[in-house]
């Protein structure tokens, strides 16, 4: 079973675009979306929940009014400022560490896990997906994005497929870590500005520098900056990165996504670029 | 004064906005890039960093010739930072929150502190003499939240502080957000743009914090999102449309303020913001 995982650095750089495409156009998948604070892959992919279940994360401390003494010692403790002049902790600063709970003088202080989120296996029109929310404000991204790979792995062993396409997070911390480790090839999503090269450069540490793991990388919007997108491509050649495909600025992008469609079933012309930078994935995932 | 840039959904032009409002405000203005995983502020604002500074977390070390592996500390630690092996303690610094937990159970007086780097935050001065401060996390580093706080530090009650958020709606979003004025919300007007915006939305809600919208992109894409923001009552502050001036710009690293008309829109954004602000009071 080979696993790719889709992922840019930076954010809006097309990773649901070309994960969606992808799922239209790669055979035998299971797909994923571990982008679990703000993901989109479901907007295209218009999922039907088969299962649905909480995530729960760590726990959260609570102070039991009636039988708190107000003695300060959960404050004089808590690092994380989190309790109040009042005594009342506040559940979004809460770390979940448990030093108030434990040093509590007459154990006032309760310690219920948290539902941070929920996950779900779904259907799509293209196979099916594992996916998950996680609430608004909550932590723990990072473990639901562990979650959601490994659900994804389950699904495809009970159902014999052998691949699984993830559609990852943006930045280079603590959900993308969780999204990448132990998968066999990631595909960096860049555009030609500044700011893409950059992000380039430091997921592209990460990924290989720190991880060891195979790095593909794509150009998107490549048209709008020529210079930028050869600085992109000197910066890949220099580091053995392969460039799998540059894909033109087109309003019908956009187009596809309002109408929630992935690009290969909107647009022929760009279609035809996501189409051979497929074919190019595909042969490095069986090379490996 | 302290105005953060968010999104929700990456890429939506935080940066540019954040950058260039920033840079109307001149000297008056600070810029804090709290996007520590990716920051891209410094190539608009192009700062000349007159000061540096590694940024540590504690974490614990474990003196093994007091210790007399009880496990306590392993027991305790909610994020299996610490692992008791015969007679030997495994501390992973990677998983550590930082609680000082386990040194507070331990009975032997085993375990101190020491510090593990999550990257660096400079400061310096940018252009139109904006004040200009960023945190650049360690690669490989999980927790982005230490440094962005790291990063507030320097939010100074003299100046007008712009402060560029992370992507997302989780811990370093929130951890950035906290103790704002006003929060903008820069979106496009797309289904990804609306998701992401509801969360985003949700967040500021969550914080109680009171917020406006700038929609960039405004001419690709649908009208779902100006709905969205009427229905809640949401004031937009600007629309930004796509052109090839504006994509050129961003692509040579330059400041939309360059161009006369955007200048006067930034100026007219600072003082739309002002006027809410006055308008909560």
């Amino acid at each position: 079973m080979k696993e790719l995982v889709i992922i840019s650095g930076k954010g809006g750089t097309g990773k649901t675009t070309i994960t969606a495409s992808f799922a239209a156009l790669a055979q035998n998948k299971v797909l994923a979306d571990t982008d679990v604070d703000a993901p989109d892959l479901h907007l295209i992919l218009s999922p039907q929940i088969k299962h649905e279940e909480d995530f729960k994360g760590g726990h959260y401390a609570v102070i039991r009014k009636e039988d708190c003494i107000q003695c300060g010692k959960c404050r004089e403790l808590c690092r994380f400022e989190a309790i109040s002049e009042e005594f009342t902790i506040n559940p979004v600063d809460c770390e979940g560490c448990g030093v108030c709970v434990h040093f509590c003088p007459v154990e006032a202080i309760d310690f219920p896990q948290r539902v941070c989120g929920k996950w779900f296996i779904s259907e799509t029109r293209f196979g099916p997906m594992v996916h998950a929310q996680l609430d608004i404000a909550q932590e723990n991204s990072g473990l639901l994005a562990t979650l959601v790979r490994q659900q994804a792995k389950n699904l495809a062993e009970d159902k014999g497929l052998d691949l699984i396409i993830v559609d990852g997070p943006p930045g280079i911390g603590c959900p993308v870590i969780a999204s990448i480790t132990g998968a066999n090839c990631i595909l960096i999503v860049s555009e030609p500005t500044p700011s893409g090269l950059h992000d380039l450069e430091r997921v592209w540490q990460l990924a290989k520098g720190h991880f060891g793991i195979p790095c593909l990388a794509c150009v998107n919007k490549y048209d709008l900056n020529e210079m930028m997108t050869d600085k992109i491509e000197e910066f890949c050649q220099k580091n053995d990165i392969k460039l799998v495909g540059k894909i033109p600025f087109s309003p019908k992008i956009t187009e596809a996504v309002v109408n929630g469609k992935s690009i290969v079933e909107y647009d022929a012309e760009v279609a035809s670029v996501v189409v051979s930078m497929w074919k190019e994935v595909y042969n490095y995932l069986k090379s490996l | 004064m302290v105005i953060c840039i968010a999104s929700g959904k990456g890429g939506t032009g935080k940066t540019t906005v954040a950058t260039n409002l920033a840079a109307v405000i001149g000297e008056k203005a600070q810029y804090l890039d709290c996007d520590v995983e990716e920051p891209n502020g410094h190539i608009f604002l192009r700062p000349k960093f007159e000061y540096s500074e590694k940024v540590y977390v504690p974490v614990p070390q474990v003196n093994l010739e007091k210790c007399d592996f009880c496990k306590k500390c392993a027991e305790f630690c909610q994020f299996n930072a610490l692992a008791v092996l015969g007679k030997n303690v495994l501390v992973f610094p990677e998983l550590c929150h930082s609680c000082g937990g386990c040194m507070l159970v331990c009975p032997n007086e085993a375990i101190s502190e020491t510090g593990r780097e999550v990257g660096i935050c400079e400061k310096g001065k940018g252009l139109l003499d904006v004040e200009f401060v960023h945190g650049h996390l360690r690669i490989g580093e999980a927790q982005a939240v230490p440094l962005i706080e790291r990063v507030k530090k320097e939010i100074s009650k003299e100046r007008i502080s712009i402060v560029d958020a992370p992507p997302g709606t989780s811990c370093p979003v929130i951890a950035t957000l906290k103790g704002a004025d006003f929060v903008v919300l820069v979106t496009e007007p797309t289904p990804f743009g609306l998701h992401d915006l509801k969360l985003a939305v949700g967040v500021a809600r969550i914080l109680n914090l009171p917020i406006g919208v700038v929609v960039n992109r405004a001419n690709l894409g649908d009208k779902k999102v100006y709905e969205y923001c009427e229905k809640e009552n949401i004031p937009i502050l600007l629309n930004i449309p796509f052109d090839r001036e504006i994509a050129e710009c961003y692509a040579q690293g330059k400041l939309l303020i360059g161009h006369e008309k955007w200048r006067l829109a930034f100026e007219q954004l600072f003082d739309t913001i002002k006027k809410h602000l006055e308008g909560e009071r």
